[in-house]
């Protein structure tokens, strides 16, 4: 919302600095954007006069000119029409700013003649609306003066507005607002009746009373010569970013700016038969003031004629029967709409207007005869002349509000801060309310025009609003008693995991929770979870998985020379479009090479076993349980050789693996990627342990032995089944088995060779080597049985 | 010079001449050795009479003391030597890298996060979460928004195709419909934040379609707009680790809180660099208030009496203004030269106890 300061100085009789009403306004919750003073970026501009004009040797309309600075004589050349000797007009030199430009003005040649500066016009310094011709100053004007001695500094303040304040979407409303708060007095407008000198003929029937126009009026005026408007409206209206456009159409954006009074202005010789005031029937279309056809439906609140809609109801007039310059007979609508109506409609039809913002936040529905009915009548009589018809009413204006019943205690209560009962009354009082004290009880009607107070909570914020934010008191927390979990179980899961794989070198990202239906499509497992209105064609659809992302961003370091690396991301992926319907995975996915090149290391691919390892780390960051099982079983995104599942029961608790080449060709990677995918929310609940989890440790009195076998076993059987069954020979002696060799060559045609080490721990005695030997003999035969290995020679 | 002088002198200078232990054993055995020079004179004492036997067991004994100490001392020597040698052969360019060790990072809004929760935590507020995907209910009606209020042309909403029972779906445009869930689970008193992904249909250089925000939630019989005051007010100084930092609160406007705040912070911008904390700028970081009547209502709970607050914080936001990222954008490309340089080391774990910004170590 934009103002000028002699604007708001029209209804507020005030002392205060610009700077004082920019603070007051914020301080009420009217809060300032900027204040721009248009003046300020060319004041160094000055007045000159015009000594000499001739005509440019080269041209048929530019003039060359001799203006007097009153220090020196210089030399422009000018194309205005009104340039003349003996005028005064206002010169930019080079090196001064030109809004219009945007830049410093620089001296130059013109068809041959030297230009040393130019002479203004209104619109090109950002003072005003013209661009027929250069500014003239008036003929007191001093010479050599700044230009701020003939345009008067009128600063233009941008303040935001929030939805519930309707009321303040006008000039009048924000001075009634600083009134209020104690930054002057507010100057009520006269209301004069208006001299009716007919009664119109106009047949006008409102059948949409029950459905957003409770109250509608029309009045006729006769005779008006459409021109264009004043040049002090033209001024305000320019200054607040509007084109004026005529004198009927700027009187109507006028009231709507200064009174927040919405109108419309009908050419009544364009209207045909009877005006109805109805819901549009599904699939009427009206071309609107914008040039765009729209196309209505049932429940919309039209103005209709004979010849079908005229105007969307509050939103924004038809374009046949709007004004034109050879206007001399309209129709002035004032009326009430519902906000609901009006937002409704606005929504379907994807329009906002000036007058949609208002009604939509609520016009004072009293405003409607007075300011709008009298008072924009009588300018359009004062403006275009003619003559005014009596007022045609349907409908009538919403009944007043109900009293509020209001404790003014409640203001301590809820602000902590003690506002005296009398100092609430005479705040409500400020604002328009009428307050009757009733014991404790204050009765409370608000003013017509603040619809958005309800109820006493209301009245609270209305009262601490203009007793001041600035004096609540600051009063520290009360902590609870007693110690707080904060972080739930999952939570710190999570915590946990993103520290874990970070430390294991991951990078952690953020990637969007949606992405492109081309790349989800080999990563759904469910129907695949639209957006009904993505931002671009790319980010259509909820992730049903972290990795393509990853994937992406992966391709994306690459392009920037980054060939190598590991990033991590904890969030969400989604398999339904309903609440809930989505899981908490912390996906880890490292590519390129495992380790960068270096003099002791050597270089290798990241492969299914970095994968295995963040897995594995992630879930033991997560205190998952330790008894799973790792089987080959991945989905069709992953190497069918290379990838795997950590499981518990029937329960996956993570995937990881090198990605399928095929995934990784479509989506243009070329070089090797692997990853894992943890859902967290699938592990069992850790136990709360209290610091009691761990157990006492009893260290053995005598020293472990350490026995290598090597087996030699079929390639297909998986090293994990040697090692089970070796543990399981003897579950007391053997305290660990592990795999120190591998060996798969050609000379061993389709089997390899595995070793593993065997940690004997002693019980009760030392053990003699033929025990030890027999042990060792145990596992040979348990793993022969369980494997076909047997041991090489 | 005696005999016996000459021959210690031959002796000691055969010792001094080993050149290794080997040649210095050889020097042993055929000095001391069982047919060795000395051991074959001491055999010669048994024929001597008692006198000369004592004159020469003496002198033999001295000559035997003397080269087996030189024999000793030589030993140590070229067993020193030997390691010396042994050393520089060993000897390596220790100015070569070690191997490689990756460090990976915390990504600075989590990290964000983690400061927010010590923060708060400490305060006695639980963290609460909710779906990101949610239902008109909880993200609008609820929160004392019914269809067609202009407030939910503030935000804009991404919606999901598909319906059930003629229900729609979005995803959550704020956090603040956790406040819902969470009453429906649990009755007064309720202290809550709740961090999380929201969602608007908005794209920028200010704006991103995903970005974070730490919805905080207060509901007792006592807790008022001064409390909230407060709190806020420690949360700032705490979070920015500033002793003090000057604190603006305005009526605004949001529809499930009445009365509405906003607050600023002071700040410069001096020369296009943001300071927090001095100045005399001003610069927004949250929306709060009372919780609104409605809202209450919508939960089963009685407005008359209870009450308590609420707001909503961009965690983002938070993120850039104390670590000077320039560019929400940034956050979400995933550049690893940015998640290097941003990013915190996993050992950088915030507390308010040991201070939220240790560094965790140097970043490698």
């Amino acid at each position: 919302m934009k103002f000028t300061l002699s604007w708001l100085k029209d209804f507020l009789d005030t002392n205060a600095s610009v700077d004082e009403i920019a603070e007051r306004l914020t301080a009420i919750g009217l809060e300032i954007e900027e204040v721009v003073d248009p003046l300020a970026a060319v004041k160094d501009l000055i007045v000159v006069s015009v000594d000499e004009c001739v005509a440019h040797p080269d041209s048929d309309h530019l003039h060359v000119l001799k203006v007097n600075t009153g220090k020196e004589l210089v030399q422009i050349v000018c194309g205005a029409p009104n340039a003349r000797a003996g005028m005064k007009g206002i010169l930019a030199r080079p090196g001064d700013y030109v809004p219009a430009f945007g830049d410093k003005l620089k001296a130059g040649k013109i068809r041959g003649v030297e230009s040393f500066g130019m002479m203004c016009a209104e619109d090109e310094l950002g003072v005003g609306p013209d661009h027929t011709g250069i500014i003239e100053c008036p003929e007191d004007a001093v010479v050599g003066a700044s230009i701020t001695t003939v345009y008067p500094s009128d600063p233009v303040f941008d303040v935001s507005i929030t939805p519930n304040r309707g009321d303040c979407m006008s000039v009048y409303g924000i001075a009634r607002d600083l009134a209020a708060a104690g930054l002057g007095t507010l100057k009520t407008p006269k209301h004069n009746v208006t001299v009716c000198a007919f009664k119109s003929d106009v047949k006008l029937s409102n059948e949409a009373t029950e459905i957003g126009a409770p109250f509608f009026t029309l009045r006729e005026i006769r005779g008006v010569k459409n021109g264009a408007s004043p040049k002090w409206m033209q001024d305000r209206l320019t200054a607040v970013g509007l084109r004026p456009i005529s004198a009927l159409v700027d009187v109507t954006n006028y009231f709507n700016i200064t009174f927040g009074r919405p109108l419309h202005v009908f050419d009544a010789d364009k209207v045909k038969g009877q005006i109805t005031v109805r819901s549009a029937r599904d699939g009427e279309k009206l071309t609107a003031l914008d040039g765009k056809e729209y196309t209505l439906s049932d429940g919309m609140v039209v103005i209709a004629d004979e010849n079908g809609v005229e105007s969307i109801a509050g939103i924004m007039g038809g374009e046949a029967s709007g004004c034109e310059e050879s206007t001399t007979h309209v129709l002035l609508e004032s009326a009430y709409f519902t906000p609901e109506s009006i937002a409704k409609t606005g929504q379907k039809l994807i329009l906002t207007s000036d007058s949609r913002q208002r009604f939509e936040r609520g016009v004072d529905p009293a405003s409607t005869i007075p300011f709008g009915a009298d008072m924009a009548a009588q300018m359009i009589a004062e403006l275009c002349g003619g003559e005014c018809s009596e007022l045609i009413v349907t409908g009538k204006e919403p009944e007043r509000p109900a009293p509020i019943a209001f404790d003014p205690h409640r203001v301590e209560k809820l602000c902590g801060v003690d506002v005296p009962a009398d100092t609430c009354k005479e705040i409500l009082e400020k604002l328009g309310c009428v307050v009757k004290s009733d014991g404790n009880l204050f009765s409370v009607v608000r003013p017509t025009w603040r619809s958005d107070i309800s109820g006493s909570h209301d009245l609270v914020e209305e009262v601490l609003r203009i007793y001041g934010y600035d004096k609540l008191p600051e009063i520290a927390l009360p902590r609870p008693n007693g110690v707080h979990g904060i972080l739930q179980p999952k939570q710190r899961r999570e915590v946990s995991v993103r520290r874990a794989m970070a430390n294991r070198g991951g990078c952690q990202t953020i990637t969007w929770s949606f992405m492109s239906s081309k790349d989800a499509v080999p990563f759904r497992t469910k129907d695949a979870v639209l957006i009904a209105n993505p931002i671009s064609a790319d980010l259509n659809e909820m992730r049903p998985n972290l990795l393509p992302n990853l994937v992406s961003a992966a391709r994306s370091n690459i392009t920037k020379g980054t060939f190598d690396g590991c990033l991590f991301e904890v969030g969400p992926q989604f398999f339904g479009f309903k609440p809930m319907e989505q899981e908490t995975v912390a996906c880890q996915l490292r590519f390129g090479q495992a380790t960068p090149r270096h003099w002791a290391v050597a270089q290798r691919s990241v492969d299914v076993f970095d994968a295995k390892a963040d897995a594995l780390a992630a879930l033991d960051a997560a205190e998952a349980p330790q008894s799973v099982q790792i089987v080959r079983e991945a989905p069709a995104w992953y190497h069918p050789g290379r990838s795997g599942a950590v499981k518990i029961g029937k329960t996956v608790l993570a995937y990881f693996g090198e990605l399928h080449p095929k995934i990784l060709k479509a989506m243009d990677v070329k070089t090797t990627v692997c990853a894992c995918e943890v859902f967290l929310d699938r592990l069992p609940p850790a136990k709360k342990k209290n610091g009691k989890g761990v157990k006492t440790l009893k260290l053995s009195a005598f020293t472990p032995i350490f026995r290598d076998l090597a087996f030699l076993v079929d390639r297909k059987v998986d090293a994990d089944k040697i090692v089970s069954a070796a543990k399981n020979t003897d579950k007391v002696l053997i305290t660990d088995v592990s795999v120190f060799d591998l060996y798969e060559g050609e000379a061993l045609g389709d089997k390899k060779s595995v070793a593993i080490q065997l940690t004997i721990q002693p019980v009760e005695k030392t053990m003699t080597d033929e025990e030890i030997e027999s042990v060792c003999r145990r596992v040979v035969g348990a793993v022969g049985v369980a494997t076909g290995a047997t041991l090489r020679s | 010079m005696s005999d016996m002088e000459t021959l210690q002198a031959d002796l000691l200078a055969q010792v001094e001449s080993a050149a290794d232990l080997a040649q210095l054993d050889a020097v042993r055995v055929a000095v001391l050795g069982k047919k060795g020079l000395i051991t074959e004179k001491m055999k010669t004492l048994g024929a001597m009479s008692p006198d000369e036997r004592k004159a020469a067991g003496q002198q033999f004994n001295t000559l035997k003391t003397a080269v087996a100490d030189a024999i000793e001392a030589k030993k140590a020597k070229l067993e020193e030597d030997a390691i010396n040698a042994r050393l520089a052969r060993e000897a390596v360019d220790i100015t070569l890298p070690v191997r490689p060790e990756t460090q990976g990072r915390v990504h600075p809004l989590y990290q964000t996060y983690d400061e927010v929760v010590a923060i708060f935590g400490q305060m006695g507020f639980d963290v609460a979460e909710g779906p990101d995907i949610e239902d008109d209910f909880h993200n609008f009606t609820a929160l004392n928004t019914p269809k067609n209020h202009p407030a939910r042309q503030m935000q804009d909403t991404f919606y999901l195709k598909g319906e059930e029972n003629g229900d729609k779906f979005i995803v959550r445009t704020q956090t603040s419909a956790v406040q819902i869930r969470t009453m429906e689970k649990q009755k007064p008193p309720v202290r809550v934040i709740v961090p999380g992904r929201t969602y608007r249909c908005d794209y920028d250089a200010t704006h991103a379609p995903m970005f974070h925000q730490v919805e905080g939630l207060i509901v007792d019989t006592e807790t008022n707009m001064a409390h909230l005051k407060g709190c806020l007010i420690e949360f700032v100084k705490t979070f920015f680790e500033l002793d003090d930092v000057p604190v603006r609160f305005r009526p605004s406007f949001f529809p499930f809180t009445e009365p509405s705040a906003e607050m600023d912070i002071g700040c410069s911008r001096k020369n296009g660099e943001l300071k927090i904390g001095e100045g005399d700028d001003w610069l927004e970081i949250l929306g709060c208030g009372m919780v609104h009547p409605n809202v209450l209502k919508a939960c089963n709970i009685d407005p008359e009496v209870y009450q308590g607050f609420a707001f909503g914080i961009g965690l983002d936001r938070l993120a850039m203004l104390k670590y000077a990222i320039p560019d929400l954008r940034t956050f979400f490309e995933s550049d690893l030269r940015w998640i290097k340089h941003y990013g915190f080391v996993p050992l950088d774990i915030p507390s308010t106890a040991s201070g939220l910004s240790m560094t965790g170590g140097n970043k490698r």
